[in-house]
Order: structure tokens, then sequence, then C-alpha cells
């Protein structure tokens, strides 16, 4: 697991001039205990930073229900975290089994998790649609067979 | 209600080294499955859960949820308890059921925060 050196943000330039903090995490889906710990990672780093306790749960709630999805039915990924001032964007890779009708993921209740997977506290079929709830903007995109990529953008 | 109470009406036992008599808790939820607490905990202090294993204790951190009771008597996992002293997150266990749990909190004057 990758983590960034500085708590500043700092200014990776693309002409914007918006400044911006990034981190990496690779998050394995082998050990469902650590899971959720690059969530908690940029908790920690959005509290040190001073965003707002409400900002920063949703963030949190997000990413961790998005990051339990890449475990639980992408086989792991990678996610990609961007912070500025005024948002925090999420990129989370896998190259897992996709999802076949994304339309039918997003509705509340639907859920493809095994019992193995609910003993282990998920499969309420709640992930998708609240992180849509707690964000400003999502895009998923999936091809079965290939992998899924989700995209939250959450405002201060 | 603070958690002091909270322990003696479940007559519950308390896992973790956090300091935890004084914290005062305004609402409470009970899930099996983390996504629904997730989805519909906000603003509560306190999880009852029979989840036991690290998991309801990171649902905790991600929504600022200060205490988990694991219901039924399970033995908190290990693990559980291990990251719950790391995040200042307090375990308790009680030996009554899910529903008997809620009711007697209920019952106590602790609510959902919802009606
Ligand atoms: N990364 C992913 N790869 C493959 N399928 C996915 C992925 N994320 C979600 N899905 C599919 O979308 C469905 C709905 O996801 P959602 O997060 O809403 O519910 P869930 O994960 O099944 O249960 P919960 O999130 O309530 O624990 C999943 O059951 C699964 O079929
Ligand atoms: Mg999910």
């Amino acid at each position: 697991m990758h983590n960034s050196e500085g708590l500043k943000l700092e200014n990776k330039n693309d002409n914007s001039g918006v400044e911006v903090l990034k981190q990496r995490y690779e998050v394995s889906a082998d050990d469902f205990a650590s899971a959720g710990a690059a969530s908690a990672a940029v908790k920690k780093t959005l509290k040190q930073l001073g965003f707002s306790p409400d900002f920063i749960r949703r963030t949190s709630i997000a990413m961790y229900e998005g990051e339990i999805n890449m475990v639980i039915h992408g086989g792991g990924g990678v996610a990609e975290v961007g912070i500025s001032e005024n948002q925090v964007t999420i990129t989370l890779t896998d190259e897992g089994p996709g999802i076949a009708d994304i339309n039918l993921a997003m509705k509340e209740g639907f859920s493809t998790a095994s019992d193995t997977v609910r003993e282990m506290g998920f499969g309420a079929g709640m992930g998708l649609p609240n992180i849509k709830k707690q964000s400003d903007n999502l895009s998923l995109i999936s091809e079965v067979g290939k992998g899924t990529t989700l995209v939250i953008t959450i405002a201060t | 209600m603070k958690l002091a109470q909270v322990m003696e009406v479940l007559n519950a036992k308390v896992y973790t080294d956090v300091p935890f008599e004084d914290i005062e808790i305004n609402a409470a939820c009970g899930a099996d499955l983390m996504s629904d607490a997730l989805a519909f905990g906000e603003n509560k202090g306190l999880l009852l859960t029979g989840l036991n294993n690290p998991q309801s204790v990171r649902t905790a951190e991600m929504m600022d949820i200060r205490c988990v009771i694991i219901v039924r008597g399970k033995e908190p996992d290990e693990a559980l308890v291990k990251l719950a002293n790391e995040k200042e997150i307090v375990i308790m266990k009680t030996d009554y059921s899910m529903y008997t749990s809620c009711g007697l909190l209920y019952a106590a004057g602790l609510r959902g925060g919802d009606e």
C-alpha cells in the first residue's frame, strides 16, 4: 500500500493551478479482515487536512462501499484518490467479472452476493445506491469479463 | 444515554481499553448487514449487530459510531477488538438477542432517531 509522504495539498500541475494530493492503494481480495484499510487511510488524511466532519463521513462511506464491492465482487483492484480544496475524486478500478446490467445493479436491494458474503456482513444491495446518495457525481463503467471502473466525486 | 447505562441495561461486558462510561449516545441502530447500517445509521452513536468480524468496526469508523455491541452472546473476534482499540471504538457483548437488546434500550429511553 502506498501512501503520500506529505499532508499538504501540492501543486501537481496540469496547468489548471488546482492543488491536488494524490494517493494510490492496492486493494486485495484475499484478506477480508483488512478490507476497508484504504478508506480508513483516506479518512485519516482528510481529517489531518481539516475537512468538515460531514464531508469526511460522506467520502468515507462512499469509498468504503466501493472498496468492499471491489473485494467481494471485483476480485480486488486499485483505488486512486485525488484530494483538492473543494472536492475529492475516488477512482476504483478492478478486472473482475464486470456488471451485466448497471441500471439493475444501482437499484436498492439488488444483490448477487452469495450466502457466504452475507454471513460476512454484506449483500443487502444497498452499497451502490448509498454511494450515489453520498456523492455529487458518479460514473460506473463496466464490461462483462473485463472489469469495472467506478468514479466517485464528492464536493465539499 | 451514557454508555455506562447502556452497559447496565444490556448486562453487557466491555472488551476494549477505551474509556467509555461518559460517552453520550443520542440514537442507536441495529443491523447484521453493514450496508444497512451505512445507509441508515447516520448520526447514530451506537451499532448493535450480530456481525462478529472487523468490518463491524470499519463500518463504525466510517460512520463516526462510538460503540459496537455484539448481540447474542458471541465472544468478540480478536481482530475486531484489536482494530477497535486502535480506532478508539468501544466494543461490548450482550447475551440478549438483537430484538431484546434493541427493545431494552428503547424502553430505557434510547431511540432510533427516525421517528
Ligand atoms: N466491482 C464490481 N464488480 C462486479 N460486480 C459488482 C461490482 N460492484 C457491484 N457489483 C454488482 O452490483 C450489485 C449491487 O452492488 P451493491 O454494492 O449495491 O450491493 P451488494 O454489494 O450486493 O450489497 P451491499 O453493498 O449492500 O453489501 C452487486 O451485488 C454485484 O452484482
Ligand atoms: Mg456493495
